[in-house]
C-alpha cells in the first residue's frame, strides 16, 4: 500500500477504522478535533456504519463507549486534556470496572497552550487511574498503536490511554495503512455484574484485580516495541525521551547518537530498561513534552547519587512544548538562528470575526453595565472569550466549561450586583444547564447570557448539541417564561438589546437571555456550498 | 534533498492549503515529508505559521530548527519578519507586499520594507495584485506558491500535478484557475529575480 498524508488526529481516525472500530465518541476540543470529523466524513466508516455524532460533553461521550464497549464492540472515545477532567469521574472507574470491547481514549494534550487555559499532562492522569498508556512520537506510530491498541485493550481488559499532544496532533506525515479488519459481533461480558457493579463489596475485589494487573502492564510495557535501547559507547550520559521529544533528540544526532537512549512509547515506565540505563550511565536526562512526569519517577528509584537532568533543575524549561532548539541546548550543542525578529513586529492575537454576532452582544452589554458600579461579568470558553480583548474588554472570567452560570451565581449569593454570565450555546448544553438549575432552585440574582450562534463555533463548527431547543431547555429547568428572552443581535436592533439588558438585570431572580445569530463562518460556507 | 520552509500569514489567507499542494508533490515524488500547523483558536484572524520540511531522507524533528529554514513564504510582510529568526543566513524569503491591517498599531510599511531590504534574498511581489488581473483573484495564495517554486527543490510540473490533486474534487474549473494562478506567480517572480 502507498503512503498516505496524514495528520497525527487523521491516523489515529484512519487506524481506529481499519481496526474494527463500532464507534466514535466525542466532544470537539483542540487539538483533538479532527479525529472525530475525519471518521464521520470518511465514506468508509459510513458503510460500516460507525457511529460518530458528537457528543454533549466529555463524559457522556466517555459513558458511551464504554457502553458499546460493554456490549463487546471497539470504542475510540477522543478529547483534549481538560476534556478528561470533565470526564474523570468515568475515567477513574472505568479503570476498577475494565472494558468487554477494546476501548482506547484519546487525550489530545497542549502543552504551550497554543488553543487552551491549561497545559496538564494528561500521563498524570493515566498513572493516576493506573492503566496503561501510550505515547506515539510520529503518524506512523500513532496509526499502528491503535490498530494494535484495541487487541492489546481486549487482551488487558483494560482501557488504554493514548496521550498525543499538539505537534502531533497537527502535524502531517506519510502513514502506511493496515488490513482492514471485521467490527466485533455484539457479545456481552460472562463476569459483568461481578465488574461492572462497582457496589462497595464488588469493588474492592475490582481495586484488588487492578493492583494485580499491574504486573501485567509492566510485562506489556518492558516487551513493548515502543520501548526502545539505543546503546552507544559513552556512558556519561544516557537519555530517556517521551513521545515526540524523541524526534528532536533525533534531529540534534543526524549522524546517530553519542549516548545511550531509552525511548519510551508506552508505560508504564519499562523498569527493567530504564534500570539498565541508570546501572550503565553516569548522568540522565530526561526529554518530555509536558510534565516532568519520568522525571519525577526516576527521581524515587534506588540509585544514590544519581544526577537527574530534565525539567525540574532547568536543563529544559519548566514549562511550554520542546522544540529541537531547547532539546539542543539541554545537551550543550549551540542553537539559535542567524536573524533576530525585528523590534517593530507587533503581537496580532486572535479576534472575533466582523460581522460575529457576540460583537454586537459585548456592544450592547458594555453600554449597559456603564450604568452600573459594580458589575461583573464572568465568561466561559469559547469563541466568545475572545471578548476579553480590545476593543471590548467585557469579560472578568474564563476558568472551565460552564463556570460563568455558576460563578455568578456564587457572586451573587456574596452580594455582587449586577451579577451576569455569558456563555455559548454549545458550552451551555456542555457544561451550564447543570449550573442553571442551581440558579433556579435558590431563585439567584443573577443575569445569564446564552450567545448562540447555533454551532461549535471555536472548534470549526461542529453541531451543537441544543440548536433550536435553547428556550425549550432553559424552561424545562424552570426559568420563568417572561425572563426567558430571545434577541437578534444586529445593530439595528441594538437600543432593544440594551432595554432587554437592562429590564433583566433589574429583575430581582434568574433571567436568561439568548441573543440568537447564525456563526458568521458556518453561514458563509453554507451559502458557498449552495451556489454550487 | 532537504528543504525546510516556514509557511506564514494571517489566519484566513490560505497557507494550509499552500502546504497542502507541496506535501501532495512531495509525497509523489517519494519525499518524506512533515508538516506542523496550527488549528483552533489562533485561526481567528491571529498570525499563522507552518513548518513544511522536505527530504529524500527520513525527518526527525515535526518543527525546524532556528536558522535552519532555506525559505519564508509569507503572505503578509510583517508576518514574514515573526520567524526571520528559523531563517539560514542565505535562505530566500518570497513574501506577498500588501499588509493585512487588523491591528491598531499595525507598523509603518517604510520601516517593514526597510527591514525587509537588508536581507540578502527576497522576492516581494502583491499577489493579491496579480491573481485579480489574471481574472483568479481567490487564489492569492497559490500566485505565492507559483512564485516560490523555484525554491521548493521540485519540479514545476510536480506542483501543478499536487494542484491537480489537492482542487481535483472542486471542479476543472477551480484546477484551472489555481493552474493558471501557479503560472503568473512563476513568471512575476522570474522577471523579478532576472531584475536583481
Amino acid at each position: 500500500m502507498g503512503k498516505h498524508l496524514f495528520l497525527g488526529d487523521e491516523a489515529i481516525a484512519q487506524a481506529a477504522i481499519d481496526a474494527g472500530l463500532s464507534g466514535v465518541y466525542a466532544y470537539p476540543g483542540t487539538p483533538s478535533t479532527e479525529i472525530t470529523e475525519y471518521i464521520q466524513a470518511s465514506a468508509m466508516a459510513k458503510e460500516r456504519n460507525i457511529h460518530s455524532k458528537w457528543s454533549v460533553n466529555e463524559k457522556t461521550a466517555m459513558e458511551s463507549a464504554l457502553g458499546m464497549s460493554y456490549a463487546g464492540k471497539r470504542t475510540l472515545c477522543c478529547m483534549k486534556h481538560v476534556g478528561l477532567n470533565v470526564a474523570a469521574d468515568c475515567f477513574m472507574n472505568i479503570a476498577m470496572s475494565g472494558i468487554h470491547g477494546g476501548m482506547l481514549i484519546v487525550t489530545a494534550d497542549d502543552p504551550s497552550m497554543h488553543s487552551s487555559q491549561n497545559e496538564q499532562d494528561n500521563r498524570v492522569l493515566g498513572n493516576f487511574a493506573m492503566i496503561p498508556i501510550l505515547e506515539p512520537s510520529n503518524q506512523q506510530e500513532a496509526y499502528d498503536m491503535v490498530y494494535d491498541g484495541f487487541e492489546c485493550s481486549e487482551r488487558l481488559g483494560y482501557p488504554i490511554l493514548l496521550r498525543i499532544t499538539t505537534r502531533m496532533a497537527h502535524s502531517r506525515s506519510g502513514v502506511v495503512r493496515r488490513p482492514v479488519k471485521e467490527q466485533n459481533v455484539m457479545r456481552f461480558p460472562q463476569d459483568g455484574r461481578q465488574r461492572f457493579i462497582l457496589l462497595p463489596a464488588l469493588a474492592r475485589q475490582r481495586f484488588k484485580a487492578l493492583l494485580a494487573a499491574q504486573d501485567l502492564f509492566l510485562q506489556e510495557s518492558e516487551s513493548s516495541a515502543y520501548n526502545t535501547y539505543f546503546d552507544a559507547p559513552d556512558k556519561g550520559l544516557g537519555i530517556i525521551t517521551t513521545g515526540i521529544a524523541f524526534n528532536y533528540l533525533s534531529e540534534n544526532y543526524p549522524d546517530g547518537f553519542a549516548y545511550p537512549v531509552l525511548k519510551i512509547g508506552q508505560y508504564p515506565l519499562p523498569a527493567k530498561q530504564v534500570e539498565r540505563l541508570v546501572n550503565e550511565c553516569q548522568e540522565i536526562l530526561v526529554l518530555e513534552e509536558g510534565f516532568p512526569v519520568v522525571e519525577e519517577q526516576l527521581r524515587g528509584f534506588p540509585g544514590k547519587g544519581l544526577t537527574i537532568h530534565g525539567r525540574l533543575d532547568g536543563t529544559l524549561p519548566r514549562d511550554g512544548e520542546l522544540t529541537p532548539d531547547s532539546v539542543g541546548k539541554a545537551l550543550g550543542k549551540s542553537v539559535g538562528g542567524y536573524y533576530t525578529v525585528p523590534d517593530i513586529v507587533r503581537q496580532r492575537p486572535p479576534a472575533l470575526c466582523q460581522g460575529c454576532g457576540h460583537r454586537d452582544v459585548y456592544d450592547a452589554l458594555n453600554e449597559v453595565l456603564l450604568e452600573y458600579g459594580e458589575a461583573r461579568v464572568f465568561s466561559d470558553i469559547g469563541c466568545y472569550t475572545l471578548g476579553a480583548l480590545p476593543p471590548f474588554r467585557a469579560i472578568d472570567s474564563c476558568i472551565d466549561m460552564g463556570a460563568s452560570i455558576t460563578m455568578a451565581k456564587g457572586a451573587a449569593d456574596a452580594g455582587l450586583f449586577p451579577s451576569v454570565a455569558v456563555i455559548g450555546d454549545s458550552t451551555f448544553t456542555h457544561s451550564g444547564m447543570t449550573g442553571l438549575l442551581d440558579c433556579v432552585n435558590e431563585e439567584a440574582n443573577v443575569t445569564i447570557i446564552i450567545s448562540d450562534n447555533e454551532t461549535t463555533a471555536m472548534t470549526g463548527g461542529q453541531d451543537s448539541a441544543g440548536t433550536g431547543r435553547i428556550e425549550a431547555i432553559c424552561a424545562g429547568i424552570g426559568v420563568a417564561p417572561e425572563h426567558l428572552r430571545v434577541m437578534t443581535p444586529l445593530r439595528k436592533h441594538f437600543e432593544e438589546m440594551k432595554r432587554i439588558i437592562r429590564e433583566e438585570i433589574e429583575y430581582k431572580g434568574v433571567s436568561v437571555l439568548i441573543p440568537r445569530r447564525e456563526c458568521i463562518q458556518t453561514l458563509t460556507r453554507k451559502k458557498k456550498a449552495s451556489r454550487k | 534533498m532537504k528543504v525546510d520552509i516556514i509557511l506564514s500569514g494571517v489566519g484566513g489567507q490560505g497557507i494550509l492549503s499552500i502546504a497542502a499542494v507541496i506535501g501532495e508533490a512531495a509525497l509523489k515524488e517519494g519525499l518524506y515529508m512533515k508538516q506542523a500547523e496550527v488549528h483552533g483558536m489562533s485561526q481567528r484572524g491571529g498570525d499563522v505559521q507552518s513548518h513544511l520540511r522536505l527530504s529524500d531522507q527520513p525527518i526527525a524533528s515535526d518543527l525546524i530548527p532556528m536558522g535552519q529554514a532555506g525559505l519564508i513564504i509569507s503572505l503578509e510582510p510583517m508576518e514574514s519578519l515573526r520567524y526571520l529568526p528559523y531563517l539560514k543566513k542565505e535562505g530566500w524569503l518570497v513574501i506577498n507586499s500588501q499588509p493585512f491591517v487588523n491591528i491598531p498599531d499595525y507598523p509603518d510599511m517604510k520601516m517593514i520594507h526597510a527591514e525587509l531590504n537588508r536581507l540578502p534574498n527576497r522576492v516581494v511581489l502583491d499577489v493579491e495584485l496579480i491573481a485579480k488581473e489574471a481574472g483568479s483573484a481567490r487564489a492569492a495564495n497559490i500566485v505565492m506558491l507559483g512564485a516560490a517554486t523555484p525554491f521548493l527543490g521540485i519540479e514545476y510540473s510536480k506542483i501543478e500535478n499536487g494542484i491537480r490533486q489537492i482542487f481535483g474534487r472542486k471542479g476543472e474549473e477551480v484546477v484551472n484557475m489555481n493552474l493558471k494562478a501557479l503560472k503568473i506567480g512563476y513568471d512575476v517572480a522570474q522577471c523579478l529575480l532576472q531584475k536583481v
